[in-house]
């Protein structure tokens, strides 16, 4: 089981992490930061398998990967 | 459950200040987990110069000391040589190393000095506003070259990496992009070499990384990253371009 965190405050909606995650797991939400970015929320978190890639990808450090 | 990944000790709690999808950040975690593998972080003093690679004094935990534009080599050297013991890095942009900083990038590497420098290519002078740069390559848009840029009037892009890698006190020269997590992961070997370069005093390292603006580009960020691929990866020498004998053993 793992899990995808991501920390509200740090995202810029950049949307990398979306286009890395190979499972679809993470989506551009519809709720903003204090900043009015549109943080990314895992949409579909059961699928999540931990690989890494959109902590990878994330420029702001705003994913946290639990496994 | 546990943690397997998150923010690295090389790197402060404040969020960057840089653009989304910006690839500063990419890098920036990359120096920041080396200098915490190689646990270097109280020993290392980083130096920042004039530009968005500017910003960085307050996002690395370890010491910075800010240069003027395009003098950061300069100034490590003089770090570097009053305290032989510390890792001194510089952190630059191509706006900043490849055109006023041409003749410390040049010169540092001739003498050898046993710094470390890290190179962000994103193509153009990112915060002023997207103006050419001596690294914009053939045909590209930028505010100062709004046909795309002319080589028969202004040159061909430099190759800064190709360049310094012909100077015998550059033992380790490596160009990498950070375009997709192979590469990404790819680029963090190579900058976690250049620091063990300077950890062992083999002389003078350089790694030079392809980046992104989104802002001044005019693309998203995933478009960014394409773009990176299509047009800039052809046109400068990507890999481990230069690496001595020394080097190759650590």
């Amino acid at each position: 089981m793992a899990k995808v965190v991501v920390l509200g405050e740090y995202c810029k909606s950049c949307g990398l992490c979306v286009a890395a995650c190979p499972r679809k797991v993470l989506a551009i939400g519809d709720k903003a930061n204090s900043k009015g970015y549109y943080v990314a929320v895992p949409a579909d978190p059961d699928k999540c398998i931990g690989c890494g890639l959109c902590g990878t990808v994330c420029p702001d450090l705003a994913l946290e990967i639990y496994k | 459950m546990q943690k397997v990944f998150g923010r690295p000790q090389g790197l402060t709690d404040l969020p960057f200040h840089y653009c989304p999808g910006c690839t500063h950040g990419i890098v920036h975690r990359l120096v920041g987990e080396v200098l915490e593998e190689l646990d270097i972080i109280g020993d290392t003093i980083g130096v920042a110069p004039v530009g968005c690679a500017g910003f960085s004094l307050d996002f690395f935990a370890c010491d910075f000391v800010g240069a003027a534009h395009g003098r950061a080599q300069a100034v490590a050297t003089g770090i570097k040589r009053a305290l032989p013991d510390k890792i001194v890095f510089t952190y630059q942009g191509d706006g900043d190393i490849a055109a006023i900083g041409t003749a410390h990038a040049i010169h540092v590497a001739a003498r050898g000095e046993k710094i470390t420098t890290i190179m962000v290519n994103n193509a153009v002078f990112g915060m002023t506003g997207g103006q050419m740069a001596p690294t914009t390559i053939g045909g590209q848009v930028t505010t100062t070259s709004p046909y795309g840029r002319d080589c028969a009037l202004v040159g061909a892009p430099i190759d800064l990496p190709k360049t310094v890698a012909t100077l015998n006190g550059a033992v380790y020269v490596a160009a990498c992009a950070v375009d997709t997590p192979k590469n990404i992961l790819q680029a963090k070997k190579c900058i976690k070499k250049a620091f063990q370069v300077q950890q062992r005093g083999l002389g003078y390292a350089l790694v030079s990384v392809l980046s992104t603006c989104p802002t001044n580009w005019g693309l998203s960020p995933v478009d960014c990253l394409k773009w990176l691929q299509e047009n800039m990866m052809p046109v400068y020498e990507m890999g481990e371009l230069k690496m001595t004998e020394e080097v190759k053993a650590l």
